[in-house]
């Protein structure tokens, strides 16, 4: 409570201002040291009151307390927690600015059943107003996804305090997205058969790789041809699949699609993996799950089945990540579906695994982030209390890559223009 | 005309002077029709049966049934043996008359149709037709009549079943005779439905605006009496009124629009004869209290393919479970003494009718009660008891003749005789060509013998050492039987294709074709080598008559009857109960605040002591150390248990109610007890500038419609503003005004200018004043007897509201949503409204671009009463935690954050002296959480709603094996009873519908789907 009120006070000291002078920091350079909080390493490690030394932007080290550094700069985090910098694994943020009635802010779905060739990074928009409001709940990397009708195209990763989306990049291309057909009858599906439609048109995606993988096999092709090309890194097993699939027939599709082409495939979605999860582990396929803040499926599923569902892919021992595709409340509650997901089974470690790490290796990025661990990039979150847990959950710094963001936003702007106007500051 | 007919009957002899309008081409040919069947056993009514009794008819009537004496110039039939039932009697078929296709897509997207297509003086919409006559519609048709006469009716009411008010239906038998003999009754009821049939017109697009259309047009027709010169001529409302005095007949598609229908009706003294939807016994004690007739429907769901369990898991237990259960529908009104009819309606092939009848005496159905309800009920229905519907003398002479029982599996009904005339239906057919017959082959002098095993008369196997393929067919008299010399290891059986064949056995068939004499049959065909043959067959050992395979394979239903009916629900409801919970952290949300380690008694559905060191006698004590226990969670902005929420032809439509089209059976009730909710607001959505009547409820999951109502609360409407309004997502294009704020503001002061004159002119004491419900409402809200809840976000609009208001005198109760509100709440709290809001919405259309979460937290501080609402089915679940994101957003206290969604919703909705708080004689509705309730890791443990445990996590979980046993056990006897040969459908997922306010999308699983259903 007291570190909250420190909030407050924090940025109403700060003069009104738009977004616009919320500028991307600065390059760090130096040592760094945060002192004294209470450090989750994102590897299932609690340690109670812990150092973390940080030079040029990565990690240095993270443990007991131990000599000062001199010349280092020092943050005393006493009584806070300290995270691994959030991941939103699979998001259009910066593709979509206002989701509904104004088609000019929307670049997130492109044209066309094949687009492997298509890139989310190059529209992505780092200034978006949504970004920093995410920020301040402590996400400060996404993957960005583009959206479509089949083969949607390649997902970058970003980190969230950038001039430009060049300077955003934080992995290039990391996942090629898939979105499978619904293969279910639904009271609207008439007298059509969307399974049999369905598998149909996954038949014609399988010939379409088919001659893709075909394509890549060789470097002697008459001419070039781009949606193929795109898809080199996916059979060379650079790049992973995403398989936007949530009930049992698309998953088995997912699997059959991994091991008919030797790629490696991932879940988004999964709503029904808890169904499939030995499955899942034996073909070593992870899974993205989406909005766990959702309704059960079917009428007759357990009340709490979406809360639960991680707890059973964990036991499962199926890699998972959590992810926040809400698009009301825009994408800034990740860190709550982790705190259900530890209120129904996971351990809070463990949910905040699903954040960090689990997402970073998914992504194919945890050899840079996703844990505090040395040799990681320092994307830090500190907060006054549980991060997991809204009501306590107040970020009070975040750093980037060792560099400290600044935490305002528009959300935080308006609040202060409108306390000015009641005269209550 | 009736007396010269019965003058003839008692006079035969005398030669009946047959006089018509239509001229003969040729030579008179006058008969009398006069024809006695003798000895046979028949069935009156269903109460009596007389033995070897003699049935006289002439001239299309019945003269005696019983000992009469048989007229000298009658045909005498024997039916020694025989049966005679009356014929029976459909009155929801839709025989002789053409229907019309229904287009029931309303897409939400397209430009709107406002006013009825309809030419000429009819009302202004189209979708009601009271002007419509089915008499002038009908005409004969051979060719669908026979069908209805095989299974055995004789006599049909028939409408055209199209639209809200559908006109008059007419009773006509099945007669191959001109129109003009066969109608008997041109006007002989009413109908009516919710659905809008055919109408492109946009009013109503939901349930509860076909409620209010009727409603309305109850009252313009009484108002239409009076002539009112502005209406001028409507000869919609004309004919409305002309056929009041008939049966009126309401067609409904379930059991709770059934009892919605007789809740209109009960209104304008009205009752209906209800056409069910075949669910009824899922509700029977409130089906009975309805006391009305109903048409009962005898098709029951198939089984559905239910192998793949992919296909199985999304197949609700509600629907596997009526599957078991809809069968024992029928039984189920017998049992509640509710009159009823029986209906071939629905049935996508008439043949299932007889099987399907069956299955239902199977279930429980007396023989007695189901021709009752194919005979005496409809006819007495309908007032045709006097014609038809029993064998009496002056009747009309539609029988049956039958070889038994006419419910028992191998009876047949050998003819169908219809106002005197007889059709034969299986009168060869039906004898028993089972057994063992010898076939002898001649061709030239030699003579081939082969034996012939008749196992129906579809189905026969030619042999001589070994079974031959055979096909094999008796049409009445005519015998066809072709085999194959070449033996095939093949299952032998016409099955669905048309030959049975296999390409190798060309060139080695027989085929014969030949007269069944009885128990010998001869003919001609030609041999393998085309060669001319004639044979004979005689019948050497008849076969014993086999049971019905389907009473074999007949299983008792095991599903048991629960409230509602979902896998979720309970036998019984929950029960008041008298609980102490000890030794909890209790949020009191009164003076005292936070309590540790406090007691709270509830005795009767209400608290009756907080305090310290409680206990009382026989109290069920439950622990709450550690634990926390709350008020209830009252959601101020609901939309769940209904059918329908958005009434969005009109931008008035302050007429339609949601309390018309509560959905008790709605599952997402019982997941929000799971998250403490235990009151809801249930709102119109925001479709229209003025919506509908809102309704609020407690979460009574079990109850029916009436049983959800928070009863003695004041009423409340919805409004809008905005975007959904103006119809900015419209993809289509909007027609609809208005397309701005600047108009929204002027339908404002349009409603209530209207309002105030519709007042002005009914206190003058005009008697002439129509009655309008739309304007009644609006002069609650002008009496501040209404009071609104307002959909809206930026603050030009919240502020455009308040000046109307100002202007007209009244107050606005809530502004919803308003995520604006922190920019003008210095003015909302000047005029004193309420304030619900979202916690962290924003960004999903352009209104809501500078929504903050700092919302709630700002208008708190300048001294609002702050809600925090849900507008969505999984939120709602979670609103405990949505109230503690103003901690994290603004810094509220916890009491105050919790307060939000308990005391503060409480107070707005002006219930606050009955729920929000716990104090001694507040109704119990309570929450004991594991935890801090704003924490994340809070769950409910248990829910209680007027002092009955509503919720009991630790029941819910382990009911979990029960639930999966009970599915498995469905899925189990589904895929049993497929084997046995009953007819199997694709799986069909079971719908989840969720609705909201057109306002975002929602996390509602892969099954969700809008339920615009008009």
């Amino acid at each position: 409570m007291k570190s909250l009120a420190y909030v407050i006070l924090w940025f109403l000291a700060l003069p009104a201002m738009a977004q616009d002078d919320v500028y991307p920091a600065k390059k760090q350079e130096g040592v760094l040291v945060i002192r004294n909080g209470i450090i989750h390493t994102g590897t299932g490690q609690v340690i109670p009151q812990g150092v973390i030394v940080i030079k040029d932007g990565k990690i240095q080290s993270v443990g007991a307390p131990a000599a000062t550094i001199p010349g280092a700069t020092v943050v005393d985090a006493a009584g806070k927690h300290i995270y691994p910098g959030l991941i939103l694994a699979s998001t259009d943020l910066g593709l979509r600015e206002i989701m509904s009635g104004v088609r000019g802010s929307n670049d997130f779905y492109e044209l066309g059943d094949y687009n492997p060739d298509v890139r989310s990074i190059v529209a992505y928009n780092t200034d978006s107003r949504i970004i920093n409001t995410l920020r301040s709940n402590g996400i400060l990397l996404a993957n960005i996804v583009p959206s479509g009708s089949l083969l949607t195209g390649s997902s970058s990763v970003v980190q969230l305090d950038a001039w430009t989306w060049e300077d955003a990049l934080y992995k290039a291309d990391n996942g090629m997205f898939l979105n499978l057909p619904m293969l279910l009858k639904s009271p609207r599906s008439g007298a059509s058969d969307p399974v049999k439609e369905g598998i149909k048109r996954i038949e014609a995606l399988k010939a379409f790789l088919q001659e893709a993988k075909a394509y890549a096999g060789s470097t002697a092709q008459k001419e070039v041809n781009l949606k193929f090309e795109a898809l080199r890194p996916l059979f060379a097993k650079k790049q992973k699949l995403f398989v936007n699939a949530n009930i049992s027939r698309q998953i088995l599709m997912a699997i059959d699609i991994a091991k008919t082409f030797d790629i490696r495939v991932v879940i988004v979605g999964g709503s029904d993996s808890y169904l499939l999860a030995n499955l899942l582990r034996q073909n070593n396929i992870p899974v993205i799950l989406n909005a766990i803040h959702a309704l059960p499926t079917l009428e007759d599923d357990d009340v709490d089945q979406p809360f639960k569902t991680p707890a059973l892919l964990q036991k499962a021992g199926v890699l998972f990540a959590l992810n926040d595709d809400e698009s009301s409340s825009r994408y800034r509650n990740l860190s709550f579906f982790a705190g259900t997901a530890a209120a129904y089974g996971l351990s809070k470690e463990e949910a905040l695994q699903a954040i960090t790490l689990n997402a970073a290796r998914i992504l194919g990025i945890d050899d840079r982030t996703g844990s505090l661990e040395a040799g990681k990039d320092a994307n830090i979150v500190i907060a006054a209390g549980d991060l997991l847990d809204m009501k306590e959950s107040a970020v009070t710094e975040a750093y980037i890559q060792g560099r400290k963001i600044d935490l305002n936003n528009k959300h935080k702007q308006l609040y202060d223009r409108y306390r000015h106007r009641y005269q209550l500051q | 005309m009736k007396k010269l007919l019965l003058l003839l009957g008692l006079l035969p002899g005398l030669i009946a002077v047959a006089q018509t309008t239509f001229p003969v081409n040729g030579v008179a040919d006058p008969r009398s029709g006069s024809f006695a069947l003798t000895n046979a056993t028949i069935v009156k009514d269903p109460s009596t049966t007389i033995q070897n009794a003699t049935l006289v008819i002439r001239e299309g009537k019945i003269v005696s049934v019983g000992s009469g004496n048989i007229p000298p110039d009658a045909v005498v039939i024997d039916c020694k043996g025989k049966y005679i039932y009356p014929s029976l009697i459909d009155i929801y078929s839709d025989y002789g008359i053409a229907q019309r296709t229904v287009d029931l897509a309303f897409d939400y997207g397209r430009p709107q149709q406002f006013n009825s297509a309809t030419k000429g003086a009819y009302n202004w919409n189209q979708a009601i037709k009271s002007e419509v006559n089915a008499a002038d519609l009908f005409s004969t048709d051979d060719a669908k009549a026979q069908p209805l006469r095989e299974m055995g009716f004789g006599t049909v009411l028939v409408h055209e079943k199209d639209g809200i008010a559908r006109g008059t239906g007419l009773v006509a038998t099945l007669s191959a005779k001109k129109e003009n003999l066969a109608i008997i009754k041109e006007r002989a009821a009413a109908f009516y439905s919710f659905k809008k049939g055919s109408s492109k017109q946009s009013y109503p697009t939901s349930m509860m605006g076909a409620v209010a259309l009727l409603r309305q047009n109850y009252l313009d027709a009484q108002w239409y009496k009076t002539r009112p010169p502005k209406e001028g001529v409507n000869k919609t409302l004309e004919a409305w009124n002309a056929l009041q005095s008939l049966p009126q007949i309401f067609e409904t598609t379930d059991k709770w629009s059934g009892l919605r229908a007789d809740g209109i009706g009960d209104e304008f003294g009205v009752q209906y004869i209800i056409k069910g939807g075949g669910d009824e016994y899922q509700r029977i004690r409130e089906v009975a209290a309805t006391k009305a007739p109903y048409i009962v429907s005898l098709n029951f769901p198939d089984a559905q393919k239910v192998e793949d369990p992919a296909d199985a898991r999304f197949i609700a237990w509600s629907d596997l479970a009526h599957w078991e259960l809809a069968p024992t529908n029928p039984a189920a009104f017998e049992k509640a003494k509710i009159p009823f009819a029986l209906t071939a309606a629905d049935l996508k092939d008439t043949k299932a009718f007889w099987p399907n009848l069956r299955k239902a005496i199977q279930n429980g159905l007396s023989e007695r009660a189901a021709l009752e309800a194919l005979t005496k009920t409809p006819a007495s229905l309908l007032n045709i008891a006097d014609k038809v519907g029993s064998l009496e003398p002056g009747y009309l002479a539609n029988f049956l003749v039958t070889t038994g029982n006419l419910f028992a599996e191998k009876t047949s009904i050998l003819e169908n005789w219809i106002q005197g005339e007889r059709y034969d239906i299986n009168a060869k057919n039906s004898t028993e060509l089972k057994g063992q017959y010898a076939l002898a082959i001649t061709e030239g002098n030699t003579v081939t013998q082969y034996q012939l095993e008749v196992k129906s008369n579809t189905l026969a196997t030619v042999k001589t050492k070994e079974a031959l393929t055979t096909k094999f067919s008796v049409d009445g008299s005519l015998v066809s039987i072709s085999f194959s010399l070449k033996p095939t290891t093949k299952v032998i059986g016409t099955g669905q294709k048309d030959s049975v064949f296999e390409n190798r056995q060309a060139g080695e068939l027989v085929r014969l074709s030949g007269v069944n004499y009885g128990s010998s049959w001869q003919g001609v065909g030609a041999n393998e080598r085309g060669a001319p043959v004639s044979w004979v067959a005689t019948l050497t050992t008849a076969a014993a008559v086999t049971k019905d395979s389907s009473r074999q394979t007949f299983v008792k239903p095991e599903a048991q009857m629960v409230y509602p009916f979902s896998i979720y629900g309970t036998a019984g409801l929950p029960q008041q109960e008298t609980i102490l919970i000890k030794n909890a952290t209790v949020w009191t949300n009164e003076a005292g605040g936070r309590q540790e380690q406090t007691d709270v008694l509830v005795k009767a559905g209400k608290i009756a002591q907080v305090g310290k060191s409680l206990s009382a006698a026989g109290a069920r004590v439950i622990d709450g150390t550690g634990k926390h226990l709350t008020p209830g969670i009252i959601d101020e902005h609901s939309h769940i248990a209904t059918f329908s929420i958005n009434e969005g032809a009109q931008s008035v439509t302050s007429e339609v109610r949601i309390g018309d089209n509560l959905n008790p059976d709605d599952i997402n009730i019982y997941r929000q007890l799971s998250g403490g909710v235990t009151t809801s607001q249930i709102l119109h959505g925001s479709a229209n500038t003025i919506g509908g009547q809102s309704q609020l409820i407690k979460l009574r999951w079990g109850a029916d419609a009436e049983g959800l109502k928070f009863k003695g609360a004041d009423p409340f409407i919805k409004f809008a503003l905005g975007e959904n309004v103006k119809r900015t997502a419209s993809t289509l294009g909007n027609n609809r005004y208005p397309d701005t704020r600047m108009g929204v503001y002027e339908v404002l002061n349009d409603a209530f200018q209207r309002a105030r004159e519709y007042e002005k002119a009914k206190r003058s004491g005009d008697k002439t004043v129509r009655r309008d419900l739309e304007l009644d409402a609006l002069v609650e809200i002008l009496d501040r007897k209404r009071f609104i809840t307002c959909h809206s976000y930026v603050q030009s609009e919240i502020l455009g509201l308040i000046n109307v208001a100002e202007k007209y005198g009244f107050k606005v109760n809530t502004f919803t949503h308003i995520l604006e509100g922190y920019k003008v709440a210095d003015r909302i709290k000047q005029h004193g409204a309420n304030v619900s809001t979202f916690s962290d919405w924003w960004a999903y259309k352009n209104e809501v671009k500078d929504a903050i979460p700092y919302n709630a937290a700002l208008m708190h501080q300048l001294g609002l009463n702050v809600c925090i609402n849900s507008d969505d089915a999984e939120m709602a679940r979670r609103l405990n935690q949505e109230a503690a994101k103003t901690i994290r957003y603004g810094g509220v206290s916890e009491e105050d954050a919790f307060k939000m969604v308990t005391l503060n919703p409480a107070k707005a909705l002006h219930i606050d002296n009955r729920v929000g708080s716990i104090k001694a004689g507040k109704d119990a509705d309570l929450v004991l959480w594991s935890d801090n309730p704003l924490s994340i890791y809070a769950r409910a443990l248990y829910t209680l709603v007027d002092g009955a445990v509503y919720f009991d996590r630790q029941k819910d979980s382990g009911n979990q094996e029960h639930r999966a046993a009970e599915r498995n056990r469905l899925i189990q006897k589904m895929l049993s009873a497929a084997k046995g040969g009953a007819p199997v459908v694709p799986a069909k997922p079971t719908a989840q519908v969720v609705l909201h306010c057109e306002d975002h999308e929602q996390a509602d699983g892969v099954l969700a789907a809008d339920a615009f259903e008009f």
